[in-house]
């Protein structure tokens, strides 16, 4: 279980390389970070900094080459690929750039996709996406398909299934890059009221520098090498 | 698996062309196995029927009827050494005149002379007529008409109709033992048999011995130059039937590998499609396998809906057929041997696309690409 003192988020000295034609690139070069519980993070930085693969690493979808990570408590350094989609199931909510909706499920049912894909709860489940849709603002489009929901609302829907497995952590990569300058402002704004009222730590990926307003810090990270 | 479910009902315009060519490949599939099990049927409805377990043949004839000879000591011998019905049976394939037709227009007939039980067809009838069997309506053939057969035109009055029990592709008139050797001595003069010699002999004993088991006792008991075969075994050894079943398998074997490439390249588009939604699936924690359940569902619904419109199509088309005009035999047993054979088919066309699904990456969904 968290504890206020627990961070959500501890790197400590990661590496992650990539064999290139004979040689190595390093996507990442010894981060060290460490996210509070309820902390929002922006982390911003160019095109091609290693923002993407930082978040991949902490959210389980990558391994880090060396150095350790710790989320929630749970130390992923070592898992297997098994070990790593049970831990994304458990602890870790995505909020993708191109927002990703199933385009074939209504809103309610691609909050509903999380736990088909990972606890099967069912009912608790269901009354989760209600809840959660019900305060992003969607209940009334809840049997809609994203086709037929404008870009705000679906990045809300993308925000609620985000947050349907109750994670610790919450990566949102460019969540407001699709959205005009207001609109991606109310989205921050939601994102920050959810994180706060549920005490989830976030960070957040992105190049605009407006959004980091909108979070607890903000770090740069330029060539793998987090900076200030 | 729901959510596989869920967009075949949501998006069915996406399934629809390969549910019409897997539709096509059913019936494709269903109908030549149908010509399959009606040529064989034409070929060898009549030995199928026999409801025997061992047929004794003379060795030298090759279990070829017009060939062989069983003389009324090896029946004593069996009978006397096995608690069994021992009947005759023999055949002679003629042309029957037909009233009303021309001279020249007859109809080939298989006339049997039986004394064991034969499925579909009652106890022989009184001398002089026979049980037809119902292809020869094409014929123009009705219950009553006497037949003139061969070339010394022997009478025999049709007294009912019986169900496909052909032999060569001949439609079957079964007769007494008697009847049955009066139409051979008068019209293959070459191959009369006196009182008491049949072609060859049925040995009926229903109980706790198997077919093969009998067979042997028989062909023991009948001895040298003799050999009993079971039912399965005769058909086999009719000419041709097995060339027949080999190459009409070949056939199938080849239109189900069509359905496999048809059902493969389909999930292996929809998977190059979805590459990036399933990324984002496993990002959020979906596993490889329940990814590759849903097109396994999807594979198996959409050959489940192909295969029952073609069984329905196959047997609208054997309902339309005029009987005896093409060797179409529709089976409830091949029409679900078929959909299984494509169930089968699109599981394994699935396979195709694991090793793709395995290989996407979540890392994928992040990044914007």
């Amino acid at each position: 279980m968290l504890t206020s003192t627990q961070p959500a988020l501890e790197m400590t000295d990661v590496h992650k390389t990539y064999p290139m034609a004979g040689s190595e690139v390093v996507a990442l070069g010894g981060a060290t970070l460490s996210v509070g519980s309820d902390e929002i993070v922006a982390l911003v930085g160019p095109s091609g900094s290693g923002k993407t693969t930082l978040c991949s690493i902490a959210g389980g979808i990558l391994s880090a080459s060396s150095g350790s990570v710790i989320v929630n408590g749970e130390d992923i350094t070592a898992y297997e690929a098994k070990q790593l989609t049970k831990f994304r199931q458990e602890q870790v909510g995505f909020v993708f750039q191109t927002v990703n909706l199933v385009p074939f499920l209504t809103a309610r049912e691609n909050l509903l996709v999380v736990d088909e894909m990972g606890r099967r709860e069912r009912a608790p489940a269901r009354r989760r996406a209600d809840r959660l849709l019900g305060e992003l603002g969607l209940a009334e489009r809840a049997k809609n398909l994203p086709g037929e929901l404008s870009g705000g609302e679906r990045q809300r829907v993308a925000i609620g299934r985000a947050l349907m497995n109750e994670p610790s952590l919450v990566l949102f990569d460019e969540p407001t890059s699709s959205l005009d300058t207001e609109l991606g402002s109310q989205v921050m704004e939601l994102i920050r009221m959810e994180m706060k009222t549920r005490g989830t730590a976030a960070i957040v990926v992105t190049h605009d520098e407006r959004i980091t307003q909108f979070c607890d810090r903000t770090i740069g990270i330029v060539d793998g090498i987090l900076g200030p | 698996m729901r959510i596989a479910l869920l967009e075949m009902r949501r998006q069915p315009s996406k399934f629809a062309a390969a549910t019409l060519i897997l539709t096509l490949v059913a019936v494709l599939l269903m109908f030549l196995g149908g010509l399959l099990d009606g040529l064989i049927r034409n070929s060898t409805g009549a030995i199928e029927a026999l409801e025997t377990e061992a047929i004794v043949f003379s060795e030298s004839s090759q279990a070829s009827l017009l060939r062989s000879r069983v003389e009324p000591s090896t029946r004593t011998a069996i009978e006397s050494g096995l608690d069994a019905d021992v009947g005759g049976l023999g055949v002679v394939q003629l042309g029957a005149r037909v009233p009303g037709n021309g001279p020249r227009d007859l109809a080939n007939v298989a006339v049997w002379g039986y004394q064991t039980s034969v499925s579909g067809v009652p106890s022989p009838p009184a001398s002089g007529s026979a049980w037809a069997d119902e292809n020869l309506k094409v014929d123009g053939v009705q219950v009553g008409d006497e037949l003139l057969l061969g070339p010394s035109r022997t009478p025999i009055v049709v007294a009912g109709w019986v169900s496909s029990a052909s032999y060569n592709g001949q439609a079957s008139l079964w007769v007494d033992a008697d009847t049955w050797r009066m139409v051979l001595n008068e019209n293959r003069p070459d191959g009369a048999l006196t009182e008491g010699v049949f072609q060859a002999l049925t040995v009926s004993m229903p109980g706790t011995m198997t077919a093969t088991e009998v067979a042997e006792t028989v062909q023991n008991l009948a001895g040298a130059g003799f050999i009993a075969l079971t039912v399965p075994e005769a058909i086999d050894a009719i000419p041709g039937v097995t060339q027949q079943r080999n190459t009409f398998n070949q056939i199938l074997g080849v239109t189900v590998l069509i359905a496999l490439v048809v059902i493969g390249l389909f999930f292996a588009l929809l998977t190059v499609e979805r590459t990036g939604l399933y990324a984002v699936l496993k990002a959020v924690g979906a596993k490889s396998s329940t990814i590759f359940m849903g097109l396994v569902v999807q594979s198996v619904v959409l050959t489940a809906v192909a295969a029952a419109v073609a069984s329905v199509a196959v047997i609208a088309i054997d309902a339309a057929i005029p009987p005896g005009s093409i060797p179409l035999f529709v089976s409830p047993q091949r029409l679900i041997m078929s959909a299984g054979q494509l169930v089968a088919a699109a599981v394994l066309g699935c396979a195709f696309s694991l090793r793709r699904i395995l290989r996407i990456d979540p890392a994928t969904a992040l990044g914007g690409s």
